[in-house]
């Protein structure tokens, strides 16, 4: 049998390679509860990406596995096909650079003449918590 | 509670010839951001280098340095 850790562990790393586009963030899209994960919503928003999102803030475990598996200590973190691209700090780099834009397979804004790439976002995934 | 001269001498003393400027973001001791310099990033992803400077403070991140954002770069 394995361990609740493991459950959630397994059901983080289901979520990133089912989502081409995942935030691991502190609060939703809609309620962002830190400022570093609501930079990084604001980024991928203004590239109308669609991602999903998971709100880390209800069991102190998600981010403790999310951390482990990613060998990263801070929320938000964002992973594109699987990989981690980084935190706040490298989204927003990223995302000034154009970098972030080619890594997703958007438009920069400037350029955006798609409509197809101002999509909404997908809705906020959340990670059921079947252990209480 | 850190100071940003904890910082620097924690990052400039594990990471061989880095030069770190650390600033308090808010002034509480808690959320800083460091500039990091240092020839042993060469080579390095972005990634791999912001995770060599977060290696240096464990699981203070986290814990009394609630956010420590990044801008490292291997040559001033």
């Amino acid at each position: 049998m394995s361990t609740p850790e493991q459950q959630i562990s397994e059901a983080i790393q289901g979520a990133i390679a089912d989502n081409e586009v995942i935030l691991f963030m502190k609060g939703t899209p809609e309620a962002p509860r830190c400022g570093f994960s609501a930079r990084s919503v604001a980024a991928l928003e203004a590239l109308g990406a669609p991602f999903a999102a998971v709100d880390v803030l209800p069991d102190p475990r998600i981010r403790q596995e999310l951390s482990a598996l990613s060998n990263w200590p801070t929320i938000p973190q964002l992973f594109v096909h699987g990989d981690l691209v980084g935190g706040c700090d490298i989204i927003t780099e990223m995302y000034e650079s154009g970098e972030l834009a080619q890594s997703l397979g958007v438009d920069t804004p400037d350029e955006a003449t798609e409509p197809a790439a101002a999509e909404p976002g997908a809705a906020p995934l959340t990670i059921e918590n079947r252990l209480t | 509670m850190p100071t940003t001269d904890d910082l620097k001498q924690r990052i400039e003393t594990s990471i061989p010839g880095a030069r770190a400027d650390v600033v308090d973001l808010n002034g509480g001791g808690d959320h800083f951001r460091a500039t990091v310099t240092a020839p042993a990033f060469a080579g390095l992803s972005r990634i791999e280098q912001h995770r060599r400077v977060y290696a240096v403070f464990g699981p203070d991140i986290g814990g009394p340095i609630h956010a420590l954002s990044l801008v490292t770069r291997s040559e001033a």
